[in-house]
């Protein structure tokens, strides 16, 4: 569950990237997070990880009030989101499995019980079969794959896409897309932001549209609304 | 921490190490060259602090007795001087001891003066406490039949103050390149934290707390601090083994000594590693504060 209650960001060189923003998303909904670019998406997607904190008013994620979260507690707040960005974000010295059981290491978890979960996440995005590979021997696809497998390894309740077929051609983005829903469909809260009409328009899901920090729009089943 | 996340770190820092291999050099150069210095300015000044203690133990009044004194004065002085609180000892010796004395000293030359000798008899008065010595000597000054009461104030004031000059200057120095030291171990840290900015990130992203990010920084500084302390460590217990060797026997039968070799170097050599591994974790810890916002 996600809670958004008059939240207002304002950034040190005196943007206003949130002002009064109100939204409340439910646990297991997919919502697609559209705008123009500079309108507050990015914003809106790291307040919910905490990547970056609200000036004003108060956001609630799975129980817990971010603006009083301490410094020293993120950590453990990050452990029940799964983050995916439109760069993949992946150590290129590393292989596909090593990538995955990274995100597993860091937090200290037995290394018995890491194998099974890297290679159970890597079959549900179907590159079991390439685990010893590096990712730059993998396609664009293949590697925000891994980075899914990577955000959700640890089984969070909240998955944050900041445009996650941004650099990947229309057929690709649709394998993506059938991951996520997959995802979804297991009972996690899915937030993407994405400038993808095409995707928005077919896959019909929650549409909250933001300009200028505010939410201009909120529709179950919305459309894209913008020309591309 | 559990053993396998410890043992993690130590790679992890190990790996870091080798990858910014100049770097390291560098810094641990600084930090080799702080450390002998401070490790040779430590030996000196704590044998120079022993030798002082060793004079200033040693502080006696001579009290010259004037060539008109009668036996029957000299006991009367004797008694005197015994009277005073803060008098430990008083010991008689002729002019004829004196000169035998001086002759062992300076040479057969002095014989000479066998013949005549100028010389005073002389008691030798000793203090219950060194600080005590002036007062006495005024003391006696002021008795019949002294021609005078001397004592070593002058050469130990001297010692003192050369001992506190070279304190002070070389405490600038070693503060000084001590800071250079850590300087260079947060730029190495900074390299480091620079070429791993990506896997920081994820680490952040995925929740790795902020101590599992710092701790392989934090030994990395460690380690530079070790690596940079051994050089130091080696020179001086090989240099003071030598030094030792070579000035103690000069000294036997004197009332100065320096410093014997154990524990003193141990002891050494366990502060410079400390001074090491402080450098080490006050550098690393510079770097983490400004470059690494966890």
């Amino acid at each position: 569950m996600i809670e958004m209650q008059n939240v207002y960001k304002k950034y040190p060189n005196g943007v206003i990237a949130a002002n009064g923003l109100n939204v409340h998303i439910k646990q297991g909904e997919f919502v697609y997070v559209v705008g123009p670019s500079g309108a507050g998406k990015s914003t809106f997607i790291k307040m919910i990880y905490r990547e970056e904190k609200a000036t004003d008013g108060s956001i609630m994620v799975n129980g817990i009030n971010l603006s009083k979260l301490k410094n020293s507690k993120i950590p453990y707040f990050r452990r029940q989101i799964g983050v995916v960005f439109q760069d993949f974000k992946l150590l290129p010295t590393l292989t596909v499995f090593e990538n995955v059981a990274f995100a597993l290491e860091v937090i200290e978890e037995p290394p018995k019980s890491i194998k099974k979960r890297v290679m159970d996440v890597l079959n549900l995005v179907g590159l079991k079969h390439k685990a010893r590979m590096l990712p730059t021997e993998l396609s664009g696809g293949e590697q925000q794959r891994v980075s899914i497998a990577r955000s959700i390894v640890n089984r969070p309740r909240v998955m944050i896409a900041d445009e996650p077929t941004g650099n990947l051609d229309p057929e690709t983005s649709w394998d993506i897309m059938r991951i996520f829903e997959e995802i979804n469909e297991r009972g996690t809260t899915v937030v993407m932001a994405t400038h993808n009409r095409d995707i928005v328009n077919t896959i019909r899901h929650r549409v909250i549209a933001i300009e200028g920090g505010k939410i201009v729009r909120d529709e179950s089943r919305g459309e894209y609304g913008y020309e591309s | 921490m559990k053993a396998r996340t410890f043992q993690r770190h130590l790679r992890e820092s190990l790996k870091s190490l080798g990858r910014n291999g100049w770097m390291m050099f560098a810094s641990a150069s600084a930090v080799t060259i702080t450390l002998l210095l401070v490790g040779v300015f430590f030996v000196i000044m704590m044998n120079m602090n022993k030798v002082a203690s060793d004079i200033e133990n040693d502080v006696e009044i001579r009290v010259h007795i004037d060539l008109t004194a009668t036996k029957q004065d000299q006991t009367n002085m004797h008694n005197q001087i015994q009277n005073i609180p803060e008098v430990k000892s008083i010991t008689f010796s002729s002019k004829e001891e004196e000169l035998q004395d001086l002759i062992k000293k300076m040479g057969k030359d002095f014989e000479l003066f066998k013949q005549d000798n100028p010389l005073y008899d002389v008691f030798v008065v000793k203090t219950k406490n060194p600080t005590d010595t002036p007062k006495v000597a005024k003391q006696i000054e002021k008795m019949d039949h002294v021609e005078s009461a001397i004592y070593g104030k002058g050469k130990v004031e001297k010692l003192f103050n050369v001992l506190k000059i070279s304190r002070n200057v070389g405490l600038v120095l070693v503060v000084g390149l001590l800071f250079t030291a850590m300087f260079l171990i947060s730029n190495t840290i900074k390299i480091t934290i620079f070429a791993r900015r990506k896997e920081i990130e994820i680490m952040k992203l995925v929740g790795a707390t902020n101590w599992f990010i710092r701790w392989p920084l934090v030994m990395e500084g460690i380690w530079l601090g070790i690596l940079g302390s051994i050089l130091p460590i080696l020179i001086v217990s090989v240099g003071y083994y030598y030094a030792h060797k070579i000035i103690a026997p000069r000294l036997m039968g004197q009332f100065i000594q320096i410093l014997n070799f154990s524990p003193f170097i141990f002891e050494v050599s366990a502060l410079l590693l400390v001074i090491g591994i402080f450098i080490g974790i006050w550098g690393s810890a510079m770097s983490i504060r400004r470059f690494l916002k966890v």
